[in-house]
């Protein structure tokens, strides 16, 4: 009787909680890494914001269940204020009821500000996440097959690069309007393109050694060694890519509203400040700008700086450009 | 593959990619909602020459007809009347193409210029508080999107300070001489530095990480330890031999950031309303000026695709040592 071996998918849990270890490890080098430690914290400040900051219902088929009953922000971001003498609260500056002032409409900042993290939280790790996912597979499968394989799928990625990012998301969504998902779908189209060239050096990389012929000498199946064998190894490089891509994606996220692009009854921090501007408003009213800015900037450094800190983990020789 | 082989292949390389450049630009614009004759109606002009100006411009010809004469009139520089300015956007686009160079050159002249110098010091004092607090700053400033770091400086030194003039490029009614007069004279670069530094300080990171991430390999290299062996002051070593050697790849991405400053331009114009190709765009697809925007549009992905081919050719030209592949 022959031995029986045990089917490829049974391996698979191993290797992803082999590669989840190896990640659980890897957060050991935050020891004594400030820059990296700071990187956490604001990241996990900042997602708390965006979780607490309103509370989250959920309708499922006409039944509303709360999930989320806490709310960080102090009124609904929505909502006109008013004096007591019934006059509209406009461009208030900084009070005890109201601790960043107020907007143009004499909405509340703070509120605003707080309820501005969940779009900069959804576009930036749906984005980043949609693009290095795109991107490791295409680098995977044009390393792996070689050919004209690679030849087509690295000109599809030249031409993402010949593509200046700003003017053809604003061309973008002035065709399909001004929605969330165009905006997602701009930024997936331009920054999965690094990720797919790193990724393919990469695997070439690997291609060759003695692992990957080993497999193929078994007659392992092609999809097999792509995914089961060569992929855990180029991961790490991916969540990195990962990490990076995030803070981009915020920052598009946030140019495009800037620019006045954003769906106009989205809360954004980068639609907060177009409005400001607009509004000539920038010269008198700093609590209405800078808080916004600042969150922006926050987030952006939160993730570059986590990103540094796995980069000297994952490949010291690797060059972070872009 | 030899090094002609290998230029040969990148130049055909490049034209497929600009061909498909080309045909995504035509798609986009053949699906913007409007077409160039909707102001017309505004301006109440009977149906029939609304239908006269749509035959004239060819959109009732069949697609590959009209796919054709758009490929032929980019390519003799025919991009149609503008809508804003009502007159022919060559007449109006090759001085906002000015505007941008200027500005965003200036910025990246002095983004490379601080990048390679503080890359090299933080190479040459790694591990040190002085390295540190350069990362620091320097991920900052790359983790500030371009309309933030130019908000900020509105506020220190326009609003507070009252140093530098909130927008615009010169002085309203002020003669600023003829050619290049026009742009180096005292009220241009006045108007010009905020702006400038704005993108200097966005653009700055990524030559001074990489530069600093090369020093690092250098400094490792044993001439390095012989040239310190031999004596020379330690300054000589930084900046005769280290940072000599350092500095190839950070020339080689420059390419690639130049590309990269043609989307940047179009926020930094709007800050400071800076009369050049991206605020161009902006206004041109707020206010459905198709031909403007297209030629914006064509410039700047043109700019794009050919600083991508300089930067791959520059790299094997540079570097003897890189295989083509």
């Amino acid at each position: 009787m022959a031995t029986r071996t045990r089917p490829g998918w049974r391996d698979l849990p191993e290797k992803l909680s082999s590669g989840s270890r190896w990640i659980a490890g890897k957060f050991r080098v935050f020891e004594g890494d400030r820059i990296g430690q700071t990187g956490l914290v604001l990241l996990f400040g900042i997602i708390l914001i965006g979780i607490f900051g309103r509370p989250i219902t959920l309708d499922l088929f006409g039944m509303s269940q709360t999930l989320q009953p806490f709310s960080l922000a102090p009124y609904d971001p929505s909502v006109s204020h008013r004096g007591p003498d019934g006059r509209l609260l406009r461009l208030e500056g900084p009070s005890w009821a109201h601790p960043l002032g107020t907007n143009h409409l004499g909405r509340d900042v703070l509120s605003r500000v707080i309820v501005g993290a969940r779009v900069s939280l959804i576009v930036g790790t749906i984005a980043a996440f949609m693009a290095v996912f795109i991107g490791t597979n295409i680098g995977l499968t044009a390393a792996y097959f070689g050919g004209w394989v690679d030849d087509v799928l690295m000109r599809i990625t030249d031409i993402a690069y010949g593509l200046p990012f700003l003017p053809f998301a604003i061309v973008l969504l002035a065709i399909m309007g001004q929605s969330i998902y165009w905006i997602i779908f701009a930024i997936v189209i331009i920054l999965w393109r690094s990720t797919a060239r790193v990724i393919r050096s990469q695997v070439l990389s690997h291609k060759n050694r003695p692992y990957v012929e080993s497999a193929e000498a078994i007659g392992a199946s092609n999809l097999r060694i792509m995914y089961i064998h060569i992929l855990p190894n180029v991961l790490p490089l991916a969540f990195l890519y990962a990490a990076f891509a995030v803070g981009y994606a915020v920052i598009a996220e946030a140019s495009l509203s800037f620019l006045g692009f954003g769906p106009p009854e989205m809360i954004s921090w980068g639609g907060m400040i177009f409005t400001a501007f607009n509004q000539d408003a920038i010269r008198q009213a700093w609590w209405w700008v800078f808080p916004p800015g600042l969150m922006i900037m926050f987030f952006v450094m939160s993730v570059f700086f986590i990103g540094r800190t796995l980069e000297m983990v994952v490949n010291p020789e690797l060059r972070h450009r872009e | 593959m030899g090094l002609r082989a290998y230029v040969l292949r990148r130049i055909g390389q490049l034209l497929l990619t600009y061909f498909v450049f080309l045909t995504i630009l035509f798609v986009l614009f053949r699906m913007m909602p409007g077409d160039p004759t909707s102001v017309f109606i505004l301006e109440g002009l009977p149906a029939e020459a609304r239908e006269e100006r749509i035959e004239e411009l060819g959109f009732n010809d069949p697609l590959y007809i009209q796919y054709f004469d758009y490929m032929r009139q980019l390519m003799t520089g025919e991009f149609g009347d503008s809508i804003i300015y009502r007159e022919p956007v060559v007449n109006i686009i090759w001085d906002k193409v000015a505007n941008t160079l200027f500005l965003m050159g200036s910025s990246l002249i002095l983004a490379y210029t601080i990048g390679i110098l503080g890359g090299a010091l933080m190479g040459w004092y790694r591990g040190t508080r002085f390295e540190k607090i350069g990362i620091v700053g320097v991920l900052t400033a790359r983790s500030s999107p371009e309309f933030w770091i130019g908000i900020i400086l509105l506020s220190v030194f326009v609003f507070w300070l009252g140093w530098f003039p909130a927008a615009g490029m010169r002085t309203v009614g002020l003669d600023s001489g003829e050619g290049i007069w026009r742009f180096l004279n005292r009220d241009f670069l006045w108007h010009l530095f905020l702006p400038m530094l704005t993108g200097a300080i966005f653009f700055t990171a990524t030559p001074a990480l990489l530069m600093r991430n090369t020093m690092l390999d250098v400094l490792d290299e044993d001439y390095i330890e012989v040239k310190e062996a031999e004596g020379l002051p330690e300054r000589r070593i930084l900046y005769r031999h280290a940072a000599r050697n350092s500095i190839l790849p950070v020339v080689t991405v420059l390419a690639i950031v130049t590309g990269a400053a043609m989307g940047g331009s179009v926020i930094i114009e709007t800050v400071f309303n800076w009369d050049g190709m991206g605020r161009a765009i902006v206004d041109a697809v707020n206010r459905r000026d198709l031909p403007l925007a297209m030629a914006a549009f064509f410039i700047m992905g043109s700019l794009v695709i050919f600083m991508n081919f300089v930067a791959d050719i520059a790299y094997v030209y540079l570097d003897p040592r890189v295989e083509y592949e």
